[in-house]
């Protein structure tokens, strides 16, 4: 297939090299350099989309990141992403892309009857019509809009792609690589500073590629080759292509989405698809150049309108004429210049110019070139449905109010310029006061709030010798103040032509008796007569009136729509420009993928996971884990066939009738050493610990300062100044956090050093009435018996030449002991206990057997110290020192924390000793009260009880005290169970503790 | 992402610390009688200022330290930042 649109000597394409593609399903070829829609119109495809609301078939406006609705879904090594700009997916071999938001086909589209319908889809349409009635919402208007609206869809695969986050730190970061970005970055380069350059296009050199000027006797173009070659080379510069800076954050970071893979086929392997970079900048240059923006006439939606400066990238950086009878409606000189070029190029532009008789370099060179120019002309309105086929045209009154008599022209294109508008989104973002600039009818950066400062078009500056000058100056004197040298550049002769005055016009009028649509925010469909209808509804405020009619929202935020919407809210209004004011710019710039913004944290990598040293043990004895904060834990240990009710309920029983070994090396730990130690013990848990011995342990209860429980654990005195504590696996990070405000904040005066130390040991806890047995075993050379070890003591202990400690404490309410090696022998302790162990039968237990232990015996966890328990709650009060203060403790006085009918942990049996109760089940009173009805309490923890063979849960209810013996509801409208319960004490099992004291 | 310097590290990125609240509130001496009131205000009300605030955070993933840091809370500009045990004049 010929490339109709392309032509000779032109564009800076690689034609060596075809590319194959499919658009549509359609096979189609480019060359390498290529973008989709430079490849596509070479092609002479200008249908590419609808459109949002109206269904209106679109093509191409802009020729990059301009672009607000060449949109398309792209298909790449068996991926699919939506959002993807045509105008910026460099071509590969192998791409694939489709239409969006058209069904059947972007050539008929049954959505389109609402661009006939379109007087019912004014703005705010969707607010006034899908409201009533309620119930219809759910069912018939919003599977509509969806189906209706949207652009693209989201791959509900797992991505396979790779992205990375990169952390870094420079001297100057420089946005945009145009005239003014390599300016700034090679003086300051040359001043020894650390300087990053970042590039959202794959082709370095912004402007300079398509402007016709000369650089100290070379083009614009070979004088950028030259500066970022020796930039290239310097070894304090990192030059980045593909590299889009789109957020401007707190305390000069910014954003930066490298695109890796994107213009390959496929990614290279260890390569990510896309790169995050955060950047820590101290000073920032911003040289985003500017967009060339719209004039506002009739259909000025149409495919085959585009954006002047569009045509000329396509022809001039492609190869690429968009259209053979090209119409150039401009208000300022940059209209001459796209024409100009095509007239280089052997086609014959016609010039409309809303000016009556302007004068300048580039006028005059287009002149004499034989273009054919009409002044105080307009395009009315483009006609033809899905390409320009004409332009109905009028010559315009001075006051620009009259159209003279409507002629209509042939036409394939109409190539508009309503002058520039600065792109100052990354200024805006870094909270940059912005200001209008009278001359250029538009808001450049005013005050700068951080170290930022904005040059060249950006600025509002377009004369490529004030952009080069002003851009050395603050590169040089930038740089200077951070490194201190000063290296002297020869600032390069600029040849350039001159232009003039732009008019200020913006909107063609419409003629009598017509009522073209006349668009200004072209993603989203807005039109003139949206922005009316807000105003007159009411809406003043700016960031009003942009969400009742979209204007300006969404992937484009505002690139083109944003200065031709105030400039018909402040004429509607009655004020200026700078009286209306901008809505806000947001990042990102331009959209950035989800994936990269999650880069590696994903599946695995989501978190640390952290193994004990018996991991391994575990996952060869048939482990099932379960996820305990960062830790994996084994939930149990699976035999055969068995289901987790099953192999759990053997587990726990072996422990209340053998012996049985858990692995608790999850435990917080944390060592307190110092003379003080005791004091902030004391301070710091609700009981007393002035006087633990050495070599004795004792149980704990911290609260927060608002009397709720924190953590509990049992702490052991090691020798005088030496504590071992321990916290829930959960708490451990905030206790010790808790810890170090206190001794660095609040009582420095105590003499007392907290670390971590829960990676240091690993635990076996061996519990069990056998337990001892083993013990005697495992340390023949102690005395581990009820004298020598009484309950709540401690001892070190030689475990086969290892260095161990011995504690005897108790979870699951068994005798039952504690062992702490360090961490590298945790394996060998482990396996030593199973071995000693067969002959008693031991067996490992998990987490699941280790809660319904504890449950049994009513011994509080994590699920009743919630957040909202004191110690009253969880029978814990006896703990409460009377004498002493601790943290937390004025908060117990508390009205409602000392009220008779305080909330306070139960047992809870079903009355058919077989229901298991569902954790998080309310208990009511009557299952038939009317909703709301009022609930007692919830169940907090349930099981089954090993112990009597049936299930058992604990819950908090209300007067907790005196319901012992009270038949209520378990109710789970998630299960859907109610479920006749009986409360019963929360001490299920030995209630009086003889079997840990044993 | 705010740009802490941590009297005892340096400068380091807001994602190495953890925000601990007002530095102002002085908890009331221990063993000492306390009005519902004056506990009240310790534990509960604050001031949600605009402007200059003074607040605790603690450098987590560095040095451990609490430090105080002058922070404006509307434009997130930091002034100073002290030592837990630097009086702050
Ligand atoms: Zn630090």
């Amino acid at each position: 297939m010929t490339q109709t649109f392309r032509i000779e000597n032109a564009g800076l394409i690689n034609r060596e090299k075809k590319i194959s593609f499919k658009f549509n399903n359609k096979s189609y070829f480019g060359y390498e350099g290529d973008t989709l829609a430079s490849a596509l119109i070479a092609n002479g495809v200008h249908l590419v989309g609808r459109s949002f609301k109206y269904h209106r078939p679109r093509g191409f406006f802009g020729a990059g990141v301009d672009e607000p609705y060449a949109i398309v879904q792209l298909y790449r090594n068996g991926e699919t992403e939506p959002n993807i700009k045509a105008t910026e997916q460099e071509l590969f071999e192998g791409l694939e892309a489709k239409s969006v938001n058209c069904w059947p086909s972007v050539n008929f589209d049954i959505g389109a009857i609402n661009n006939f319908l379109k007087i019912f889809l004014p703005a705010g349409f969707y607010y006034k019509t899908f409201m009533w009635p309620k119930s219809f919402w759910y069912r018939i208007y919003e599977p509509f809009i969806r189906k209706a609206a949207g652009l693209g869809v989201a791959s509900t695969k797992h991505d396979k792609e790779r992205y990375e986050h990169k952390y870094e730190y420079c001297d100057l970061l420089i946005a945009g690589s145009g005239p003014s970005g390599l300016a700034s970055a090679y003086a300051a380069a040359k001043n020894g500073a650390k300087v990053i350059l970042a590039e959202d296009k794959p082709r370095f050199g912004g402007s300079l590629l398509t402007s016709d000027v000369n650089i100290g006797n070379q083009s614009g173009k070979d004088w950028a080759e030259g500066i970022i070659a020796e930039l290239k080379s310097m070894p304090n510069v990192v030059v980045k292509n593909r590299s889009q800076i789109f957020g401007y954050y707190d305390h000069n970071m910014l954003v930066m989405s490298e695109k890796v893979s994107d213009h390959l086929p496929a990614t290279k392997k260890y390569h990510p698809n896309k790169r995050l970079w955060y950047i820590r900048a101290k000073q920032v240059l911003i040289s985003s150049g500017s967009i060339e923006r719209p004039i506002v006439f009739g259909n000025n939606d149409t495919p085959g309108v585009m954006l002047s400066s569009a045509a000329k990238e396509y022809l001039k950086v492609y190869g690429v004429l968009v259209g053979r009878k090209p119409l150039v409606f401009t208000n300022n000189d940059s209209g001459y210049e796209t024409a100009i070029e095509f007239k280089k190029h052997g086609v014959d532009p016609i010039v409309l110019d809303t000016r009556k008789n302007p004068e300048s370099e580039i006028i005059d060179e287009a002149k004499n070139l034989g273009i054919n120019v009409k002044n105080s002309y307009v395009v009315v309105a483009a006609q033809g449905y899905k390409k320009v086929k004409s332009a109905d045209i009028a010559s315009i009154s001075e006051d620009k109010k009259q159209l003279g008599k409507i002629e209509n022209l042939q036409c394939d294109c109409i190539c508009v310029s309503g002058f520039w508008t600065p792109t100052i989104h990354l200024a805006s973002q870094s909270g940059n006061k912005t200001k209008f600039k009278e001359e250029i009818d538009a808001f450049v950066p005013g005050q700068s709030k951080q170290n930022e400062i904005t040059l060249g078009a950006a600025n509002g500056v377009f004369s490529l010798d004030e952009t080069l000058k002003t851009s050395f100056k603050a590169g040089s004197e930038l740089s200077k103040k951070i490194t201190e040298n000063d290296n002297e550049i020869a600032i390069p002769n600029v040849v350039e032509k001159k232009s003039s005055q732009h008019d200020k016009f913006w909107c063609v009028p419409l003629p009598k008796g017509k009522n073209y649509k006349r668009f200004l925010d072209f993603q989203n469909d807005v039109a003139v007569s949206d922005v009316e209808i807000a105003l007159r509804e009411g809406y003043r405020s700016i960031e009003h009136v942009k969400r009742y009619t979209t204007l300006g929202m969404a992937t484009d935020q505002g690139k083109t729509s944003n200065l031709n919407g105030l400039q018909l809210v402040s004429e509607i209004e009655n004020k200026v420009v700078p009286a209306v004011g901008h809505t806000t710019f947001r990042p990102p710039y331009t959209p950035v993928s989800i994936g990269a913004i999650v880069g590696r944290e994903v599946g695995k990598h989501s978190k640390p996971t952290r193994k004990s040293p018996m991991h391994s043990w575990h996952e060869k004895n048939n482990a099932v884990f379960v996820d305990a904060g960062v830790w994996l834990r084994p939930r149990y240990y699976k035999r055969g066939n068995e289901n987790l009710f099953e192999a759990s309920k053997r587990e726990a029983k072996n422990v209340r009738t053998n012996v049985g070994v858990c692995d608790v090396t999850t435990l917080g730990k944390i060592d307190v050493k110092g003379p003080d130690a005791a004091e902030l013990l004391n301070r710091v848990y609700t009981n007393a610990w002035l006087k633990l011995p050495v070599g004795k342990a004792r149980y704990g209860v911290m609260l927060r300062e608002d009397g709720i429980v924190m953590d509990d654990g049992t702490t052991t005195r090691i020798s005088e100044n030496h504590y071992h504590m321990t916290t829930t696996t959960a708490q451990a990070a905030n206790v010790l956090s808790h810890l170090e405000y206190y001794l660095q904040l609040v009582w420095p005066e105590l003499n007392v050093n907290v670390v971590s130390t829960t990676e240091q040991w690993a635990g076996a806890a061996i519990a069990g009435p056998k337990s001892r047995d083993i013990l005697q075993k495992l340390f023949p050379n102690s005395d581990v018996s009820n004298e020598g070890l009484p309950f709540m003591g401690y001892m070190e202990g030689d475990f086969f030449g290892v260095k161990a400690r011995i504690y005897r404490i108790s979870f699951s309410g068994e005798l039952a002991y504690e062992v702490n090696v360090e961490s590298d022998y945790g394996n060998f302790m482990w396996e030593k206990i199973i071995e000693v162990g067969e002959e008693f039968n031991i067996q490992p237990y998990g987490t699941e057997a280790l809660s319904t232990l504890r449950i049994e015996m009513g011994h509080v966890a994590g699920s009743e110290l919630d957040g909202r328990t004191i110690p009253f709650d969880n029978a814990l009060e006896g703990l409460v020192s009377k004498k002493k203060d601790f943290i937390g403790k004025r908060s117990l006085q508390r009205s409602a924390f000392i009220a008779e009918d305080r909330q306070r942990i139960v047992g809870v049996v079903p009355l058919d000793k077989q229901t298991s109760i569902p954790e998080g089940s309310h208990l009511v009173k009557d299952d038939k009260a009317p909703l709301p009805n009022p609930k007692l309490g919830h169940i907090s923890a349930s099981c089954w009880s090993v112990e009597y063979d049936n299930p058992f849960s604990l819950a908090i209810l209300k007067d907790g005290k005196n319901m012992i013996g009270q038949k209520l509801y378990a109710m789970s409208p998630l299960k859907n169970k109610v479920i006749p319960v009986e409360i019963v004490s929360s001490h299920y099992v030995d209630p009086k503790g003889e079997r840990v004291r044993s | 992402m705010l740009y802490i310097n941590c009297p005892h590290c340096g400068m380091r990125s807001q994602n190495e610390f953890s925000y601990g609240g007002d530095a102002s509130v002085k908890r009331p001496e221990l063993n000492k009688e306390v009005s519902d009131q004056e506990w009240d205000d310790f534990v509960y009300n604050r001031k949600s200022l605009r402007g200059k605030h003074l607040e605790l955070w603690q450098h987590i993933s560095g040095c451990r330290q609490w430090i105080k840091v002058e922070r404006d809370t509307a434009t997130h500009e930091i002034f100073r930042t002290f030592k837990a045990d630097e009086e702050v004049a």
